[in-house]
């Protein structure tokens, strides 16, 4: 083990790290569009990934609405429905939470709080971008080509997908797997960037234990994403092979409608395995990075060391491989041989155990702490709220008998949407309202902010909350038609007419949101370099916004961790990573 | 402060919605009343914790709201604490976990003395077939399937004969005998889902898959699809009913077999 | 899924292996100092990392593929095939690319420039060989009236040799590369560190094939379960 000597001195030597070739940008395209700056990158990133979410909150919507309001819009049929679910499952969860999360946040951040000049292969990182945007085109493309996008949910479940009675099947389904083959690509190039850049650029000082929470949580969710999605990428290459070579990896014996189809043999639970193999990962791919970030605004905005870094470090890399060994809870009723549900029920449930001792660590920062109700810290709250809600939630489903009456209700879709949608949602807009000044120069106005947070917070802890109790009734998910339900009481379809408003009222709440991002990008207060008075090495850039190469002539030396906040006998409440150890404190042990 | 008193309200309002709203589980007509208890345990433990947690937010925001002049509490971590918080985090894990383990044990392990029942789910309707007077049920395959056997049962096979068939109607039990149910599908993934049994599990076209469970009240269940098989999915319904033996046996009796339907 | 949690445990024990040396159990508020005591210079090139974890990536794509077939090929209608003959002397080719890149990188160690030269070519000619022979490969199945949707495990032979396949056409791409390179007589270094990620790329290549014959022709499956028969014969098992 490699112990840090505790002698303290006054001059360090200027950084070993070998100077990178930036390679610099001639003129305007090469600076704002084909850039190779990982900055301007995470910005492509972020903007296509709001742009795309958007579509998946309008498709939210529609869904909603025939789900509040069943026969009242007409132009939703069956067929568009489920277009409609699959097409707003897989922008949420992939094209928008995994891209926003590791392309954007991870390329602004890495670099800059590890003290990297940029990314140590910018020319991959910049296709990266421009593969993952191919990967959209192709998805929105499939919304106009004949037949329409896939309606096979976004798992894609062989053999309904590639089958005549399923939307979509004749072009939706292909752009789909081909969209999904490119992204993975895509992000595989992006991804590579992520880690080498961890393992390799990180300034003098910098050892992993000094690192930023947010940097674990990305580099970990980088790599669990580099080795969880092959599976999906073998999935949907074998799923086009079957559809267009007539193979039958997937496809057993089957019977449309009377006439036998020429396939045989193959294995949908195969698929399954394979997805889910990658999916639930997925679900950790995008919690990780939410639990690193969340991590730091709690600790910034109460002016507290986060609590336990040790702990946090230890269990976002536990989680991370643990992870690899749940896959099956999802398929606790899918017919795959029953005794794994012993062994994926246990698991499952182990995995609880390093999650809540980062929801205590969460708490136990703000306990002591001096809170600054700032709207980064408004966010990071309520993502507690709703990831504890939603984590307990996942206790019922993860323990395979409960899970037998609740697999494929609204049980199961109040779930996710509280702990991968609403809480990561959250942290997004927390990390935006915090990093915003970075990027910018500027403060978002708080007001806005302000009225942006309560709608959002309360409108979707009102909009899911009440919904695990429709499926607690017995509501299928994925069910264009449930007010008909031989048990469904009158009442619920007045409570899902009032979630249906809910969802109405936060999706337009975003429209402030919006509205702040683009008026305070020239009209927002003056932010200054670090108007959080945060310890990490981003706000010690010598430019705000940082420019190419993020330091100026010479790279920063770290010779701290990055919690140092209120420490007794210093001078402010916090000491930035890059300042040398003039104050010598006694922590207490 | 302002949001202290939110964090309180959304404890109380939850815990309100949860006792006071009239939306919970069917009323339960099977032998999986464990599956309800485990529910509700699992209910009571995440409860009190979600409260606390909450709870204790609430009461930090409270207490350690910035003011003039005050400090954070300078305290990297305390391992005892943490090693506290595990434990005590795993013995509610255990508690949860064992009571499902074990009605999982039952769950997976049907009966020796249950009766088969087989359900074929297709494009978008349920069928059914009880074995016949010899107690089995015959083989079948998806290449049996045609439009004057649509259920692929295997013309070659004696013991299918007396197999009886129902295709599209309604599916009756007997109350109180144990039920195996064995599940086909002849097109793509369906799921037999009856609320009021707590049960279901998927049908996949080339293996059969099974649960089992005790009807122990009469009535009329609707039977839901729970996984997504295509634009009908939905309206994949069908109804079951839980009878005396006696009327159950009357019943029985008015089926036609496979034998009677292919001539 | 025993082929994909097999490779994952052995990337597990490597990246615990790495992390235990890291100082993860220090306490990093105790020790402000003076950076200068955590020399943190990187030993390797960040392309050699990245190849690294690159190589990592392909190897979880392959051990899936491998995990499908396995699960696969357990079911009740799994028919063999006979692997057609070319794929003998096929291996032979990507054996003497590997060594030809080998003997390259030892060649450049010494700053043999020449000898580089050559062997990359050497090397070149052979993975094209490989991948002609490939192609021809498939002629033969298909000749033999093995299509691609004709029988599962032809449809997993045309599938992996295809994987296989790409990323040896992305191989012979650095190979261009590095001959550029030497042509060009761009600097020793750069020249050294591309010959010795392709030399590591196509010894990969070499053993990801090498695992996918003894797959496909059953070699693997019939190991184990010999194995298996010792283990729970001697009563470990
Ligand atoms: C205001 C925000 C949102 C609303 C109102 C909403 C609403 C819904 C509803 C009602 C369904 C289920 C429909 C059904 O099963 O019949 C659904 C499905 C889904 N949603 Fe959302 N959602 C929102 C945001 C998100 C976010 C942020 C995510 C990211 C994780 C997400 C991921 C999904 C997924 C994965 C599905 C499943 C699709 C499927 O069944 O194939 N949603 N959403
Ligand atoms: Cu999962
Ligand atoms: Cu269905």
């Amino acid at each position: 083990m490699v112990d840090i000597p505790h002698e303290a001195s006054e001059s360090a030597p200027p950084a070993e790290i070998e100077e990178m070739e930036l390679p610099h940008a001639h003129g305007w395209w090469s600076t704002y569009v084909f850039s190779q700056d990982a900055k301007v990158i995470a910005v492509q990133y972020a903007a296509t990934a709001l742009a795309i979410g958007a579509v998946a909150l309008v498709l939210s919507w529609l869904i909603r609405m025939q789900l509040g309001f069943p026969g009242v819009f007409t132009f939703i049929d069956a067929e568009r429905y489920y277009q409609f679910i699959t097409m707003h499952g897989m922008i949420m969860v992939v094209y928008l939470l995994t891209a926003l999360f590791l392309g954007g946040f991870g390329n602004y951040l890495i670099p800059l709080m590890v003290g990297a000049r940029d990314m140590v292969f910018p020319y991959a990182n910049m296709l990266s971008y421009w593969i993952y945007l191919l990967a959209v085109i192709v998805l929105v493309a499939s919304f106009f080509v004949p037949g329409g996008p896939t309606g096979a949910g976004w798992t894609l479940y062989p053999p309904q997908a590639i089958l005549s009675n399923t939307p979509g099947q004749q072009g939706g389904i292909v752009l789909m797997l081909v969209s999904l083959i490119l992204f993975i690509a895509g992000f595989t190039m992006g991804g590579l960037n992520y880690t080498v850049t961890v393992l390799q650029a990180r300034t003098r000082g910098m050892t992993l234990m000094r690192m930023p929470l947010t940097v674990w949580g990305i580099f970990v969710a980088t790599i669990m994403a580099l080795l969880a999605f092959p599976a999906l990428f073998v999935a949907a290459v074998m799923m086009l092979f079957d559809k267009l070579l007539g193979t039958s990896f997937f496809m057993p014996t089957l019977v449309e409608f009377g006439e036998q189809m020429s396939y045989g043999g193959g294995s949908p639970i195969l698929f399954q395995h394979l997805f889910w193999f990658f999916g639930h990962p997925e679900v950790y791919i995008v919690a990780l990075p939410a639990f690193g970030i969340v991590s730091d605004l709690i600790s910034t905005h109460a002016r507290r060391n986060i609590f336990g870094y040790r702990m946090m470090v230890w269990a976002i890399v536990i989680i991370g491989a643990l992870s690899f060994i749940v896959w099956a809870h999802h398929m606790y009723v899918s017919g795959m041989n029953p005794y794994f549900g012993f062994f994926f029920a246990t698991t499952t449930l182990i995995i609880a155990v390093p999650t809540a001792i980062k929801v205590y660590n969460w708490v136990l920062t703000l306990w002591r702490g001096d809170i600054h109700f700032t709207p980064p810290m408004l966010f990071a709250l309520a993502f507690i709220v709703t990831f504890v809600n939603g984590g307990l939630s996942g206790l019922f489903l993860g323990n395979v008998v409960v899970d037998v009456p609740l697999s494929d209700t609204m049980f199961v879709v109040a779930h996710f949407h509280m702990v991968m949608g609403v809480a990561p949602i959250l942290v997004i807009f927390g990390a935006i309202y915090h990093w915003y000044p970075k990027v910018t120069g500027r403060m978002l106005d708080d007001t806005m902010a302000k009225f942006h947070f309560w709608v959002t917070f309360l409108g979707a802890y009102l909009i899911f909350f009440p919904m695990h109790y429709i499926g607690l009734m017995g509501a299928p998910r994925r069910y264009f038609e449930s007010s008909d339900i031989m048990f469904m009481p009158e009442s619920a379809i007045g409570l899902n007419a009032f979630i249906s408003i809910m969802a109405f009222i936060v999706g337009f709440a975003q429209i402030v949101f919006v509205f702040n991002l683009l008026w305070s990008w020239k009209h927002g207060k003056d932010a200054g370099s670090n108007p959080w008075r945060a310890t990490s090495l981003e706000w010690q850039t010598p430019q705000t916004p940082p420019g190419h190469g993020n330091w100026g002539k010479e790279l920063p030396v770290v010779y701290r961790w990055a919690y140092d906040y209120s420490v007794p006998g210093a001078a402010e409440d916090f000491i930035p990573q890059n300042q040398p150890a003039t104050v010598t404190h006694e922590a207490p042990a | 402060m302002f949001f202290a008193i939110v964090m309180v309200l959304i404890v109380v309002g939850s815990a309100a919605f949860h006792f006071l709203s009239p939306w919970w589980f069917t009323p339960l007509a099977s032998n999986w009343g464990y599956i309800d208890d485990t529910t509700v345990l699992t209910f009571a433990i995440t409860g009190v914790v979600f409260s606390a947690v909450v709870l204790f937010v609430a009461y930090c925001l409270w207490r350690f709201r910035h003011r003039e002049g005050q400090k954070a509490h300078y305290e990297p971590e305390n391992k005892r604490l943490e090693g506290w918080l595990t434990a005590l985090t795993a013995v509610g894990v255990i508690a949860m976990l064992t009571p499902g383990l074990f009605v999982w044990a039952t769950f997976v392990d049907v009966p020796d003395e249950a009766s088969s029942v087989e359900v074929i789910g297709q494009q978008w309707l349920w069928s059914y077939r009880l074995p016949g007077a010899d107690g089995t049920l015959g083989a079948a395959d998806n290449r049996l399937v045609g439009f004057d056997n649509t259920l692929g049962i295997s013309p070659e096979d004696p013991a299918g004969q007396d197999d009886l068939v129902i295709e599209g109607g309604e599916l009756l039990l007997p109350i109180d005998r144990p039920v195996r149910f064995l599940l086909r599908s002849v097109d793509v993934l369906h799921d037999f889902y009856v609320p009021e049994f707590r049960a279901k599990m998927d049908m996949i076209p080339g293996s059969v898959t099974y649960f089992w469970v005790t009807p122990t009240k009469t009535g009329t269940y609707e039977i839901l699809c729970a996984e997504l098989c295509g634009t009908g999915h939905s309206y994949m319904r069908g109804t079951v009913t839980v009878v005396t033996q006696e009327e159950y046996d009357e019943w029985l009796a008015g089926q036609m077999t496979f034998a009677d339907l292919s001539t | 899924m025993s082929a994909i949690l097999v490779f994952l445990a052995v990337l597990a024990l490597a990246a615990g292996w790495w992390l235990a040396r890291q100082g993860l159990m220090v306490k990093p508020w105790l020790h402000a100092d003076a950076a200068g005591a955590i020399a943190h210079a990187p030993r390797q090139p960040a392309a050699q990392i990245g190849l690294g974890v690159f190589l990592a990536v392909v190897g979880s794509l392959f051990a899936l593929l491998i995990s499908a077939y396995v699960l696969r090929a357990e079911m009740g209608d799994w028919q063999a095939v006979a692997l057609p003959a070319i794929v003998w002397p096929n291996t032979l080719c990507l054996l003497i690319a590997s060594l030809a890149l080998e003997w390259a990188r030892v060649g450049i160690t010494q700053d043999d420039l020449a000898r580089a030269r050559t062997s990359v070519l050497v090397a070149s000619a052979a993975a094209l060989a490989f991948l002609a022979g490939q192609l021809f490969a498939w002629r033969l199945l298909a000749a033999g009236g093995y299509f691609v949707n004709s029988n599962p495990a032809v449809s997993f032979f045309y599938l992996m040799t295809a994987a296989h396949g790409l990323h040896v056409i992305g191989g012979m791409f650095a190979l261009a590369r590095t001959f550029e390179r030497i042509w060009n007589g761009d600097k020793t270094q750069r020249i050294r560190l591309s010959v010795e990620l392709a030399a590591t790329y196509w010894l990969f290549m070499l053993f990801v094939w090498v695992i996918l014959l003894l797959v496909l022709s059953g070699w693997a499956g019939e190991f184990l379960s010999i194995c298996g028969q010792i283990l729970s014969g001697s009563g470990i098992g």
